[in-house]
């Protein structure tokens, strides 16, 4: 009798604690990001090998996807489904071998995250410091996290000392639009020898 | 005083519009606050001629300075901090932060005599609150006047209209350091010395921006639109006396990012 009381209360527990994935916080999301990435840098490896370490973390922890859209401004309302596609593969490309060579320069920063700020149901602001060394001082970085879905947080920019490095290269790609007469295939073109070369 | 004249000349001339080569599209209004990049070619040549200047003289000399022991390198960022305070001052009077023009006051009172000509940094030491520099273009934007064009100057590098104006207001009375210095009648201090304080100066910045600067041209496939990005970012932050790396307006302000859906 106790044991059939047992198992109907551990499966009541269960039903009543089901839930098949689990929510995130977008800080705590960050600071695991951070610490697998800072592992990498830290690690007595070769720069090829943290690069591609690097480049699994980004895979599975930014919004790539989005960024590149976003990166595009208003040219992305234009594409056909054909050019979406292939520029979201040349982006992602891009992307991957862009940040993972920025990242790749520091050995083992530490980022320790202070605190967040929901903007809205869609994005947080998860604000952070990269310690100061002797040879730097402390640099403020804030975390856009997509939280649209909370059990998969996604990073969507970075924003050191202010300074958007999602915007940025949004500026950077409407410059080249606008000196190609809105070409996309032009923006293409440097992308793909970005990534190549 | 008729220095006085041609600074209120000056600041006439901006909110008018008064803009030589304007078409009339172009606005030095608070509607206005976008930066235009009216002179693009004209721009990247600059930006190109100013690289080659980089490569030639100013990285290599800002490697040298790298090399310095690093209490001499310090020393002299104390004393380049501590006679920008001398413009910082009169912005915060006239952005109305009176306050903090007393604190900066007090800063440069103390720094000039206990940290010997600022060489060293008693006030922060005695918790003065972090400096911040402020300067004639920033105080010109807290006033509501747009940036105007962007800008690439020969040697000076990204401005704006309003903050090449910012500029000139220095060198017109605004700035008690060339008054002393250039137009001053005394035997400690010269134009020379002025010029070779603003050199200094750009060596320092370049100094403390080497890797960052290599790392963002390996990494941009417009290295010209990535630096105009990230000077207006970082004036318009200036403007707005947001902290940096707060969350501010700026974050909320981005309506792009909402239109973005991927999930």
């Amino acid at each position: 009798m106790k044991k059939i009381f047992i198992l109907i209360l551990f499966f009541i527990t269960s039903l009543t604690n089901f839930n098949p994935a689990y929510s995130i916080s977008p800080d705590v999301f960050i600071q695991s990001t951070v610490n697998r990435a800072s592992q990498v840098l830290s690690e007595n490896i070769s720069k090829e090998e943290k690069i591609n370490k690097l480049k699994l973390i980004a895979m599975e922890t930014v919004d790539i996807k989005g960024v590149g859209f976003y990166s595009l401004g208003s040219a992305r309302k234009s594409l056909s489904n054909e050019q979406k596609s292939t520029y979201s593969n040349l982006f992602k490309n891009y992307f991957l071998k862009s940040f993972s060579s920025r990242l790749a320069e520091y050995t083992n920063p530490e980022i320790e995250v202070k605190n967040k700020q929901i903007l809205n149901d869609n994005y947080t602001i998860v604000k952070s410091i990269l310690i100061a060394t002797d040879d730097r001082p402390e640099v403020k970085i804030d975390w856009r996290v997509y939280t649209k879905n909370s059990d998969n947080p996604l990073i969507r920019d970075l924003i050191i000392e202010g300074l958007s490095l999602a915007r940025t290269q949004k500026e950077e790609f409407t410059s080249i639009l606008n000196s190609n007469d809105g070409d996309i295939n032009a923006l293409f073109k440097i992308l793909e020898d970005f990534s190549n070369n | 005083m008729n220095k006085i004249l041609k600074i209120i000349f000056l600041l006439i001339f901006l909110t008018s519009n008064a803009v030589a080569g304007s078409d009339g599209d172009l606005k030095l209004s608070s509607k206005n606050n976008s930066t235009k990049d009216c002179f693009e070619p004209l721009n990247r040549a600059t930006f190109a001629f100013n690289q080659g200047l980089d490569k030639a003289i100013l990285k290599p000399v800002a490697k040298g300075y790298r090399s310095l022991p690093a209490p001499i390198r310090k020393g002299t960022g104390n004393v380049l901090n501590n006679l920008s305070t001398l413009i910082t001052i009169p912005n915060n009077v006239l952005q109305g932060d009176l306050k903090l023009a007393g604190i900066n006051t007090g800063r440069l009172v103390v720094n000039t005599t206990l940290g010997i000509l600022g060489i060293f940094d008693p006030a922060s030491e005695m918790g003065f609150p972090k400096y911040v520099k402020e300067d004639y273009g920033q105080t010109l934007g807290t006033w509501g006047i747009g940036p105007g064009c962007y800008l690439v100057l020969p040697v000076l590098g990204p401005s704006t209209v309003r903050d090449t104006a910012g500029m000139f207001i220095n060198v017109m009375g605004g700035d008690p350091y060339y008054n002393i210095s250039v137009n001053g009648n005394n035997e400690y201090l010269d134009g020379e010395l002025f010029a070779a304080t603003k050199m200094l100066t750009g060596v320092e910045f370049r100094a403390n921006n080497i890797e960052s600067l290599e790392n963002l041209e390996s990494n941009s496939v417009d290295f010209y639109a990535s630096v105009r990005s990230l000077y207006t970012q970082d004036r318009a932050n200036k403007i707005k006396n947001i902290q940096r790396g707060s969350v501010e307006v700026i974050y909320k302000e981005d309506g792009d990012w909402e239109e973005i859906d991927t999930k």
